[in-house]
């Protein structure tokens, strides 16, 4: 079969403009092969090249004296955590093949990430979702909410079917569901590995005349220029055409093949290992040689293959799952053999390392490839795109008059019962969320714990190691984003921070997923260009450096773009078992104090602007979004922290969405004893001392103003844990007692009730009830 | 006491049992991977849970023909303990040694979650511990939990005494709300006519540490050891 010419439309059909395509002809000095243009067109793709958003990527802050392998430069960035050990983690997307097969997209998205990490060398211990979705009802009628519930139900099932499989606890996550995901569902994948310091592998093709492993399951044609795939918008043919670059995933392959590797890793024989993810055998051949300075030479007849007559370009191109590239240490080959047949997978000598800094593709002897390696990694183009405020925003900001004031018992039923708020329970109940015996605090409170213990390493030897605890939180309001991409960003940073504070933890490390739309379109990119300065700014206020992370753009469909979701996921560290910290109140008696100012003043819409009131209640999405004060955020969580630290704090949750009425029923119904069982308690609060003159009961309620806490504490320990907080400059007031049947909020002449029951019901069960309409 | 952890392609929660046995319990314990054909010099046998095989064809099925469980066979013919957890219960249950089937929950989803377990059976090696009226709080983790058998069986079970742990609600009552899978007579364990053979859907090896919201799990790990101290007594 001879290889199609090479002509203008098949340039453009790669997704390569003009100028693009002259920068090969001059790195090449000749016309590609039909081979080379793939190459060219996947590794200059958005998804693996950055090209429309390195310089951006560049402001943020990665470094720590934590950080042994920092952002960028390889598969994962890697944390010190104390007693020679360290953490990998990174969060991915695969939301442009969520969208066209649910289950496999979302699995294969799992599948990319526990790769990223046990390449470093790591043994995967836990991941987390952020999912995102259009409304799934159950009020809305038509094909829009079921077809959002397919999707919805689709990117679970395939979730829990990889992860359980391989068996790693999905330990927490964050589900939203808003009209602007309709037909682009986001799907954030995130995975942490532990390994110790000495156990740091990388992706470098280093030693000339090293022989290149491939192992793991033939190659197929199974998502081909899926990178491509990934890296335009999404539109009404996407689901027809390009279900062929949408790859499909084996978790069994994935477990045998990760623990392969670790024991492969543990020999010393490996000179280099990386994943092929994205780009398959074209990302992972040229990236390694990139990083070690060398060049690399293959023979595709080498390589096994699922189907008879695959061309050079499918097999380069191809995205097939749970295959890695191995840099074998000259000599060492056998031992590469005898772990592989062990564990029953294939393995093939596909190449060497070279010193000509070249990646030569063979195929049956023939040259389809001869490309300089660093170039085609490494120089990709840049690009500076225009940035633009977008003209929504003005309409945003005008908003100014709040829709009249509703009864507070419904308004707070109707809002535990929206799904973005609801308990995601019939999420995480899917998820096997527990194995590894290292689940500490399981999904449900404000951040999820795990226990890293001496089997949480890669090797399974006796060797001690003592505990430690590690807090997860992944977070973004992507409506306040849409709102205000700066202020939104820094607010996701500092959610999550408060998380992590919150269960007793002190930030290590953040990893984001930028998920934008078109960044031709100036409006979309300032977006992605005042987010990225939120997140930046937030992450150096609040000592979490990024390690890595992923961008994702093209996140539109033809009804237009998503809200610009930039993703966060913190990862923190607690020292000792006694310091993690639950959302639930404990006992009868127990005080319920408020830390941080009840309401924002400054703010003319009291933090009602982007709520979930306004959205849930009103159908309205506008308004200025609260605003995040960095520098209180920070006061308020190191107060916290101080005080758990004392054993002063009995519970404590932050207030997110809904605003304090829904964190304060939080507090007293997300206790989960077993199936079917809740711990439920009451309160009786009083908030009357914060109704000034012109603040509305519901704004108090139901407001998002940021840097605010609910915590409970003994009745003995309020007035040192009062006196102690204003200390620090954090305003603390006691606002009521737990105990009863009842939630009951006083305001002045008002007076709310809501039995306990009645909202534990309507909040634990509302997206089972959607799901099932 | 020295306890084999069995170890197939996909095992997960090996590690698990070991970390049960050995780091909590203290005992004496090391992987077996199931190309191996012996079991000598081991005095329990721990059938972890995971994916072996990755549940193709039908969970347990492939393992059930994997060189170890001959050796498994022989252990327990010789009167062994054997414990099977999750996909190590679907294994016996596949490989003949348990009665019954393990088909998917009625539900068609897996279910991960905290259940309530009431032990009907005080008189085997791996319920010795457990204190009369207990009610055990212990994890499950699984797609295909649904015990299954056909009327006659079941009776013969229930008179047997061979049914050794129960989904319940936390008064101890055996409802249809609590439980998780559609097993028919609630029945969450078994173990054979010898009762040297048993398994279980829920896992234990989650429950055997405070830190990880509840130790009743580990008096099911203690009873084997006691059983196992008793007969070392009887045999001295």
């Amino acid at each position: 079969m001879s290889d199609p010419q090479i002509t203008p439309e098949l340039v453009e059909k790669h997704n390569l403009t003009k100028d693009e395509y002259a920068k090969i002809l001059s790195i090449l000095g000749r016309e590609p092969t039909y081979t080379e243009l793939g190459v060219f067109s996947v590794m200059w793709s958005e998804h693996c090249s950055y090209k429309n958003t390195r310089p951006l990527l560049k402001t943020l802050p990665t470094k720590s004296p934590r950080i042994l392998v920092g952002a960028g430069e390889e598969n994962a960035g890697i944390v010190d955590i104390g007693g020679g050990l360290a953490i990998a983690f990174k969060i991915e997307s695969h939301n442009h093949p969520s969208a066209v097969e649910p289950f496999q997209g979302a699995a294969t998205g799992v599948g990319g990430i526990i790769r990223d990490i046990f390449t470093m060398g790591a043994r995967p211990v836990c991941s987390v979702d952020s999912l995102r979705f259009g409304p799934i009802g159950p009020e809305e009628a038509g094909p829009g909410p079921a077809n959002n519930r397919r999707l919805f139900a689709g990117v679970v099932s395939g979730i829990a079917h990889y992860g359980n499989c391989f068996g790693i606890p999905t330990i927490a996550g964050e589900v939203y569901f808003d009209k602007s995901y309709e037909g682009n569902p986001l799907v954030n994948a995130f995975c942490l590995g532990v390994l110790r310091h000495e156990q740091i592998a990388r992706g470098a093709a280093k030693g000339a005349g090293n022989p290149v492993f491939y192992v793991g399951p033939p190659t197929g044609r199974d998502g081909l220029a899926g990178a491509a795939f990934a890296s335009r918008d999404l539109t009404e043919e996407s689901s027809g055409q390009q279900r062929g670059a949408v790859q499909v995933g084996d978790p069994f392959m994935e477990k045998l093949v990760c623990e392969a590797c670790l024991e492969l890793l543990a020999t010393d024989a490996v000179a280099g290992i990386q994943d092929m993810g994205a780009a398959g055998l074209t990302c992972s051949t040229c990236e390694t040689a990139a990083r070690a300075g060398t060049g690399i030479e293959i023979e595709l007849a080498l390589v096994p293959q699922r189907v008879p007559g695959m061309t050079p370009y499918e097999i380069m191109l191809s995205e097939s799952q749970e295959r890695m590239l191995i840099i074998v240490r000259a000599g060492r080959e056998a031992e590469v053999k005898r772990i592989f047949d062990k564990w029953d997978l294939p393995s093939a000598r596909i190449g060497q390392v070279t010193d000509t800094g070249r990646m030569i593709v063979k195929h049956n002897g023939r040259v389809v490839a001869d490309i300089p390696a660093k170039k085609l990694a490494d120089e990709a183009p840049v690009y500076h795109r225009e940035a633009r405020e977008p003209s929504y925003l003005q309409a945003v900001r005008a908003f100014s008059v709040l829709p009249p004031a509703g009864d507070p018992v419904q308004e707070l039923r109707r809002l535990l019962a929206w799904p973005t708020i609801a308990s995601k329970n019939w999420v995480y109940r899917q998820y096997d969320h527990m194995v590894r015996d290292g689940s500490a605090l399981c999904p449900g409170s404000d951040a999820a714990v795990i226990r890293i213990k001496a089997d949480s390493l890669p090797e399974t030897g006796d060797a001690a190691v003592g505990e430690k605890y590690l807090a997860l939180s992944v977070d973004c309001n992507g409506t306040y984003v849409y709102l205000d991409p700066y202020e939104g960003a820094k607010i996701a940073v500092a959610e999550a921070a408060r998380n992590l504070a919150c269960s007793g933890a002190t930030p290590l490390g953040a990893t984001d997923n930028l998920n934008f739309a078109n960044p031709h379109n100036p409006e979309l990119f300032w977006q992605l260009q005042e987010s990225v300065r939120g997140l930046a700014d937030a992450c150096r206020a609040l000592d979490a450096p990024i390690t890595g992370g992923n961008c994702s753009l093209y996140n539109q469909s033809p009804n237009g773009p998503i809200d610009p979701t930039p993703t966060v996921a913190l990862v923190g560290l607690i020292e000792k078992p006694e310091h993690i910290t639950t959302q639930w109140f404990k006992d009868e008696g127990d005080a319920i104090i408020l830390l941080g100012e009840p309401m924002d003043l400054a703010d003319p819409l009291r933090g009602m602007g982007g709520s979930a009131w306004l959205q849930c209640l009103h159908g309205l999405k506008t308004g200025t979004p609260p605003r995040c004060d960095l520098e209180g955020e920070r006061r308020l969580h190191t107060t916290l922290r101080g005080l758990i630290y004392c054993g002063l704090i009995r519970s404590a949750h932050d207030c997110s969405e809904g605003g304090l009425a829904v964190a304060l029923a939080e507090s007293c119904i997300s206790r989960q004893i077993a199936r079917d069982t809740p711990r439920l308690i009451g309160a009786q609060v009083d908030l009357t001392f914060a109704l000034a003159k012109d603040t509305r009961i519901d704004a108090l309620l139901f407001g998002e103003s940021q840097g605010r806490i609910v915590i409970s504490v003994a009745p003995a320990d309020v007035v040192k844990v009062v006196e102690r907080s204003k200390i620090m400059g954090v305003s603390a007031v006691r606002i009521g007692t737990v105990g009863g049947v009842e939630l009951a909020v006083k305001l002045g002449a008002v007076e709310a009730k809501w039995p306990v029951s009645d909202l534990h019901d309507l909040w634990w069960n509302a997206i089972a009830r959607a799901m099932s309409a | 006491m020295n306890f084999a952890v069995l170890q197939f392609p996909a095992s997960n929660c090996d590690q698990d049992a070991l970390h049960a046995v050995k780091g909590v319990l203290g005992q004496s314990a090391r992987f077996v991977w199931h190309k191996e054909n012996s079991l000598a010099g081991f005095d329990a046998v721990i059938i972890p849970g995971g994916f072996s095989y990755g549940d193709y064809l039908r969970t347990g099925a492939i393992a059930r023909y994997s060189p170890i469980m001959q050796a498994v066979r022989d252990f327990a013919a010789q009167g062994g303990p054997v414990l099977g957890i999750c996909n190590g219960f679907q294994i016996l249950c596949e490989a003949g040694m348990l009665p019954g089937a393990l088909v998917r929950n009625r539900s068609l989803q897996f279910r991960c979650e905290h259940v309530f377990l009431k032990t009907a059976a005080p008189d085997t090696p791996f319920t010795g511990k457990i204190a009369a009226g207990k009610i055990l709080r212990i994890p499950i983790a699984h797609g295909e939990g649904c015990y299954f058998a056909d009327e006659a069986a079941l009776e013969n079970l229930q008179n047997n005494g061979q049914i050794l742990w129960q989904y319940c609600d936390a008064q101890g009552e055996l409802t249809e709300r609590a439980n998780p899978n559609g097993s028919l007579r609630n029945i969450a364990g078994v173990c054979n006519a010898a009762r040297n053979v048993a398994g279980l859907m829920p896992h234990p090896e989650r429950a055997s540490e405070a830190i990880l919201g509840s130790a009743d799990g580990l008096l099911i790990f203690q009873s084997l050891l006691a059983w196992f101290e008793n007969r070392m007594a009887k045999a001295a």
